[in-house]
């Protein structure tokens, strides 16, 4: 039974969607908003669990003195201190503990972390980008002519040839056909894949995500 | 056995160091390099141009402080060409930390061009749901965003005595950092109502949405800081997205002679193994 | 003196015309209007054919009509006085009825909503200049009716139809015994090799099931694949790290990891503190992941799902802290830094591919193969509708339009 319920919730939902895309009737569409209302308020409230998770995965740690029980005050003690000023005095009020923290705090540390993007595509285009094959090659010259392309120096450095011998040009030239058809094809493999996929999952053959085929 | 200084093995820390030289040192001592304008761009420039004054525009904010650096040069971009042109503005945001972002473009803005707020523009703020949100707006806008963004009952905003559906807005400019973003705008909104839309994304997602401008759904795209600098170009107008290219120009540059020693470095070293093993 | 009468006339004719486009070129029509005198009493010409429909969409009550109709020749031409469409509704063919809407000059569609479903509207439309109003245009009668089917999508049903047939075919070829070949992708076996390295070096194995959510198909393929690593890891007594950045993710991580422990009979070797929320912000989370590899340094990471910009940011980490990297995504836009990152990357649809590869059950057989006899079909399908259209036969492509 602990298996075959969520099964059966799995099978009738999932066919509910499908009709609910082919039918436009009112009534369906109605009754199918409601159940995409209730998948994210369960969502919504499943973040008590991973809460819950955080908080004994951390004590636990500070608790051994395990490596890097320090950073687990930090994470605990920051979460604590977004929830106190978050709660009673609301989190969007300009001027609010919460916004300021958050503007202040949050969004150069995530801008921050981006940012190293910009640090880290230079290592991995140095130690990658090496011509070991007709295809590396190939990648080679166009990454080339992408980077140049996609901004003003690649302009400045090709001003004098014939439109179709510029960078720029050869960027869009390369962006929209072979880049966009090998894009397509991925991408509609994926889509297929997904529909098999789903197609396994509404009829009960793929469990794994229940924990295991038993 | 290599003998000396093994450049493919280079110290990471002296890439990352050249890499801040080289996105530092334009913005203080700026290159000013010449740009072009790309169609997608210049489409984008010349719809607005041609909508009357006193229409009103919708910009729908899609994105969060991450993106911030190549999605807010666009925002405040098109409201100050909005506001230049003398349309009237509605901003209404599928994630939740966009509302904060767009006000941050939107006040300076109103007071530069003396706008005032709920006659020339609205910022409706946050609505959860995504694809449903469209929906529901493209039903009745008010009904799907009761309050704006400082808690005013939209039904007493006077902009917003003129506003119903998507059949009200001349345009929708999209800023968008992923999901929900162009995509759904593009399949629950400017398929449905034929809304004019236009948008601007990160330049990495910028590729996905190629095929909407080639079929027309979207009447023109700005990808990236790079769009945003040739938008930023066409009003006129050198905002921090073209500073930024300076410096993009510089590194872009810099990793292209990275790959380049790179390789000099890789058949170097192939070419001494295979002299050693002789 | 004739000829000088004609040739002064002309030249007068011809001053007065160019004088006339030479004003219109100077002033926009608008300021021309503002400058003129008293308004007219000429009402502008009527709009073009008007026709209506009921409108079709996905939420239909039946109770929107769509409409369209041709500008009035005086919208932007002709006299150029036409500042609103009136659009006239009434439920009797005797009287023009209500006022719908005004519309503004150069709109030729609007969806007219919260009607009756089922009741009939005669629907009516002028040319309006501020003060006279053309004579109406109306259309047939038209009633919103409730649909039972989305006839813009029945080429998806159709396509729908043949691919689960493909897939039933297939599934019960695979069952009855049949060899069905599957090529061999070497990311998946790469994945033994790596936990096998981790057990060998003593150190644990760190799989991140990506950062969507659970609806995220990426995700429950992922859960499918961390399901047979858990097993390997489970035989192997090799620690099992599984970061994640949604609490539903855990929860169902935390169950396929016990389960898989279970099956092998190693149920006291599961510890549920290495399935860890960590946070749902994109980069606080490839932060923690980050310290997690550099504290714990796992000898073989494992990247399997939805990933976005942070794909670069644990990839990087991951090739200096030392480990040996295989990456499985269908975000195509992060496959160019898995792939350089990375020692084995598998590609798109190869990662959902994986729970049929691993397993080797029939069904899943089936269906991977009925996805594959899919892609035949839909290259078929494109190579015929290129060539169709290119000989100028249109119809076939637009069926496969939808909305």
């Amino acid at each position: 039974m602990r298996r075959e319920i969520p099964l059966a919730i799995t099978f009738l939902i999932g066919v509910f969607m499908l009709v609910d895309f082919f039918v436009p009737h009112h009534g369906v569409s109605a009754a199918a908003e409601e159940m995409k209302q209730w998948g994210t308020i369960v969502i919504a409230a499943s973040i008590l669990l991973g809460v819950g998770n955080l908080i004994r995965v951390h004590f636990r740690k500070i608790r051994r003195k395990s490596d890097g029980w320090g950073y687990s005050i930090m994470t605990l003690a920051s979460m604590a201190v977004m929830l106190y000023f978050g709660g009673p005095w609301g989190t969007i009020e300009e001027g609010s503990a919460f916004n300021w923290m958050f503007l202040n705090m949050q969004v150069p540390l995530q801008s921050t972390m981006f940012s190293l993007l910009a640090f880290f595509i230079a290592s991995a285009a140095y130690r990658a980008f090496r011509l070991r094959s007709a295809e590396a090659g190939l990648l080679l010259i166009a990454a080339i002519i992408v980077m140049l392309g996609r901004v003003p120096l690649g302009q400045f450095l090709t001003r004098g040839l014939p439109e179709k011998a510029t960078l720029p040009w050869l960027t869009e030239t390369i962006m929209a056909y072979p880049n966009m058809a090998a894009f397509r094809g991925i991408l509609m493999g994926a889509a297929l894949g997904v529909m098999a996929m789903g197609l396994r999952i509404i009829l009960g053959i793929e469990r794994s995500y229940l924990g295991g085929e038993k | 056995m290599s003998q000396g200084f093994d450049l493919r093995r280079i110290d990471r820390r002296i890439i990352f160091l050249l890499v801040l030289i080289a996105v530092v040192w334009p913005l203080i001592a700026p290159l000013r390099l010449p740009m072009d304008v790309s169609p997608p761009v210049q489409r984008l420039y010349d719809r607005i141009e041609e909508i009357p004054a006193g229409s009103i525009v919708m910009l729908a904010g899609d994105y969060s402080p991450d993106t911030m650096p190549e999605l807010q040069p666009m925002t405040e971009t098109f409201i100050r060409h909005a506001f230049r042109n003398d349309l009237r503005l509605v901003v209404a945001c599928l994630w939740p930390a966009s509302p904060p972002l767009v006000e941050r473009a939107l006040l300076p803005l109103a007071e530069e061009f003396g706008k005032v707020e709920g006659v020339d523009y609205v910022n409706l703020g946050y609505m959860a749901g995504g694809t449903v949100t469209l929906l529901g707006m493209g039903a009745s806008i008010p009904n799907t965003f009761p309050t704006d963004y400082g808690g005013t009952p939209v039904r007493d905003i006077p902009l917003m005595q003129e506003v119903e559906n998507f059949d009200d807005i001349a345009f929708v400019m999209e800023v968008s950092a992923g999901t929900p973003g162009t995509r759904e705008w593009v399949q629950q909104v400017q398929s449905r109502y034929r809304v004019s839309l236009g948008s601007g994304t990160t330049a990495v997602g910028a590729p996905n949405f190629y095929p909407y401008v080639q079929s027309g759904q979207l009447v023109g795209l700005l990808g990236g800081l790079k769009g945003a600098a040739e938008y930023e170009t066409l009003l006129e107008y050198p905002g921090d997205a073209t500073k930024g290219m300076d410096a993009q120009s510089v590194v872009h540059a810099l990793i292209v002679v990275f790959i380049i020693l790179g390789n000099i470095a890789y058949f170097a070293a192939r070419r001494r193994e295979r002299a050693e093993a002789r | 003196m004739e000829r000088t009468c004609v040739a002064l006339a002309v030249a007068a004719l011809l001053t007065v015309s160019l004088a006339g486009t030479a004003g219109a070129q100077e002033a926009p029509v608008e300021e021309a209007l503002l400058d003129a005198a008293p308004p007219d009493s000429v009402a502008p010409a009527a709009p073009g054919a008007l026709a209506a429909r009921d409108y079709l969409d996905s939420n239909d009550a039946g109770d929107k009509i769509e409409l369209d109709w041709e500008l009035s020749p005086d919208d932007g031409e002709g006299s150029c006085d036409v500042v609103a469409y009136r659009l006239w509704r009434s439920q009797s063919a005797s009287s023009p009825g209500e006022l719908v809407t005004e519309l503004s000059p150069g709109q030729t569609h609007y969806v007219d909503q919260n009607l009756e479903p089922g009741a009939q509207y005669y629907y009516s439309i002028t040319a309006y200049d501020g003060t006279n109003e053309s004579a109406p245009i109306a259309c047939a009668p038209v009633s919103g009716r409730v649909n039972l089917f989305q006839t813009t999508r029945l080429s998806i049903l159709v396509l729908m139809a043949v691919f689960f047939a493909l897939v039933l075919i297939f599934t019960k070829l695979a069952e009855r015994g049949a060899e069905l070949f599957v090529r061999r992708i070497p990311g998946l076996n790469a994945i033994e090799e790596a936990v096998g390295r981790a057990t060998e070096m003593g150190r644990p194995v760190l799989y991140v099931p990506g950062i969507g959510e659970i609806d995220n198909i990426m995700t429950i393929a992922s859960l499918t694949i961390l399901s047979h690593v858990a097993k390997i890891t489970a035989r192997y007594e090799t620690p099992l790290i599984v970061p994640t950045a949604r609490a539903v993710v855990m929860s169902a991580a935390e169950e396929v990891v016990k389960q898989a422990y279970a099956e092998v009979g190693q149920p006291d070797a599961y510890n549920p503190d290495n399935i860890r929320y960590l946070s749902d912000a994109q980069f606080a989370f490839a932060g923690a992941v980050n310290g997690i590899m550099l504290r714990e340094k796992p000898a073989a990471n494992l990247y399997m799902g939805a990933f976005w910009a942070e794909s670069l940011l644990l990839a990087e980490t991951g090739f200096e802290a030392g480990a040996i990297q295989v990456a499985g995504t269908a975000m195509v836009s992060q496959l160019p830094f898995f792939v350089t990152s990375c020692d084995f990357t598998l590609m798109g649809e190869e990662l959902y591919a994986a729970s049929a590869y691993l397993s080797r059950e029939p069904k899943l057989l089936g269906g991977l193969k009925g996805s594959d006899w899919m892609k035949v079909v839909t290259i078929a399908l494109m190579a015929l509708g290129a060539i169709l259209n290119f000989m100028g036969f249109e119809s076939f492509v637009n069926w496969f339009q939808t909305q």
